[in-house]
């Protein structure tokens, strides 16, 4: 039985699609065998991200509703034989799926699974609660931005009620001239507010726009940073002790980000 | 005068008078009709052997002083002698002085609500709340907004290890600490009310500034 990990964030643009599709396909890298589930029903993208936007023949809410059976939906992905997909409805809304529904999906999904990987829609409400209704576990991503981390701090606290034990942190886009100059939110400030485990810091990468553009993961490429970034986390998830990768950010900074870690 | 409407209603009973006594009403007009009815009106009932009362406010919370007056009015008829005051109110009094201890984050969209005064250890993160009756202690981060006094109690304070509140409120009284006080953070301060102008100063300041301040019960 695989685990299922949510990827959530409550503001939208911070980066949980592209942090779902480089988790799953590191994952895959490591000899995992993942599915990822796009909840983000109307505004589907992991498909375009993953570069399967054209093999997907049902959805999710074609399972739901029973016009296909489950792996009839499932998309294999191009790289990777034991990485899979399971896409969003594109023509629908988010009520078009309950809670219990994707429950029952992520379940079965388990079963036949290392790891479940769960991309969630932005926002608080009903496609917030489709996506977490089946997770066993959370990564909350933000970006070093007050809103963003305020968003998060509110998914945070709504994971506490929808029974998901100690959610992890993904910072995403961290620009380390930003940092040294000081006009970005410290990462120790930010671990600070969230209190919760920091799994993974991200930097802004360009080369993740280009790859997303390409229907490539970014995490394909072993030179790019964000794809070393990337596969740390997923070396983490599964329980690692790998420690941060060095950003020429403001000193100390890193010396604290280890610590927070509980690797300093 | 006030007849229109009754605000007080005296029952009989066989341990003696239950006077009931409107809570909607001001204290004063309660206060004026009490002694008109025991005057003018009531006077036949109300005169002959000792009789027992028992005074019930309803959800009005008095003052000792106006529980005194109380007393007093009826009092002043020789004949009757107070047994109790009760208030619906009591119990949430008695929460008043009560000093609450909490753990825990209250994060953003989250308000943690008080009825007496609270020690919370743990943090308020921005887009949080904290809100007492009584006085707030924050044992870590106040990042979010806090208001102590929630009923009007001015004399109430909020102190914080480490205070970076988006909004303190204390009674009726709003402040934004950075732009009012020209610094964004501090640590070990308190807030309180000076002439209703909110004002901060170190916590070993506030056996001074509230010398009064009340002793808590239950700790
Ligand atoms: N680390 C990064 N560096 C550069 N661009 C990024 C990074 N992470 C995300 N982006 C870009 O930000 C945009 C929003 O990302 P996305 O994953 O779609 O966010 P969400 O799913 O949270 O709405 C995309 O254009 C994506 O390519
Ligand atoms: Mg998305």
């Amino acid at each position: 039985m695989g685990e299922a990990i949510v990827i959530t964030s409550g503001k939208g643009g911070v980066g949980k699609t592209t942090t779902s599709a480089n988790i799953g396909t590191a994952l895959a890298l490591l000899g995992k065998k993942v599915i990822m589930v796009d909840t983000d029903i109307g505004l589907r993208n992991l498909d375009v991200v993953m570069g399967l936007e054209n093999r997907i023949i049902y959805d999710l809410v074609d399972v739901a509703e029973g016009r296909c059976r489950l792996p009839q939906a499932l998309v294999k992905d191009k790289r990777f034989d034991e990485l899979y997909m399971l896409p969003a409805a594109q023509t629908k809304d988010k009520h078009s799926v309950t809670p219990d529904q994707v429950k029952e999906i992520v379940t079965q999904l388990k079963r036949e699974s290392d790891y479940v990987i769960i991309d969630c829609p932005a926002g608080i409400e009903q496609g917030f609660k489709n996506a977490v209704s089946g997770a066993d576990r959370a990564i909350v991503v933000t970006t070093p931005e007050n809103a963003a981390v305020r968003d998060a701090d509110r998914i945070i606290g709504l994971l506490e009620g929808e029974n998901i034990k100690s959610p992890k942190l993904v910072i995403n886009r961290i620009r380390a001239n930003m940092l040294k100059s000081g006009d970005m939110l410290d990462i120790d400030e930010i671990c600070q507010v969230l209190a919760i485990d920091l799994i993974g810091i991200v930097p802004d990468d360009e080369y993740v726009i280009k790859a997303a553009n390409k229907g490539e993961p970014t995490v394909v490429n072993p030179n790019s940073k964000a794809s070393i970034a990337y596969r740390n986390i997923a070396r983490r998830i599964l329980g690692d002790s790998v420690p941060l990768m060095p950003l020429e950010g403001k000193e100390g900074v890193m010396a604290k980000v280890k610590k927070l870690f509980g690797l300093g | 005068m006030m007849a229109a409407k009754h605000h007080v209603t005296i029952k009989g009973n066989k341990e003696g008078l239950i006077f009931l006594l409107d809570d909607s009403c001001t204290f004063e007009t309660l206060l004026q009709e009490l002694r008109y009815k025991l005057e003018k009106t009531h006077q036949k009932i109300l005169t002959g052997p000792i009789v027992h009362v028992f005074v019930k406010l309803g959800n009005r919370s008095v003052s000792e002083s106006e529980k005194q007056s109380l007393i007093a009015a009826i009092k002043s008829k020789g004949n009757l002698i107070v047994q109790r005051i009760e208030s619906d109110d009591d119990d949430a009094d008695q929460a008043h002085d009560h000093l609450f201890i909490h753990k825990g984050i209250v994060r953003s969209g989250q308000t943690f609500e008080c009825a007496g005064s609270v020690l919370y250890v743990g943090d308020i993160n921005p887009g949080g709340s904290i809100v007492a009756r009584g006085d707030i202690f924050i044992m870590g981060s106040l990042r979010g907004l806090a208001h102590a006094g929630s009923d009007g109690e001015e004399s109430a304070v909020i102190a914080a290890s480490h205070m970076r509140p988006t909004q303190l409120r204390i009674a009726g009284i709003i402040s934004r600490p950075p732009d009012e006080w020209g610094f964004d953070e501090t640590h070990m301060d308190f807030a309180y009310l000076n002439e209703g102008k909110m004002e901060i100063n170190k916590l070993n300041q506030l056996h001074k500034i509230r010398p009064d301040i009340r002793e808590y019960k239950g700790v």
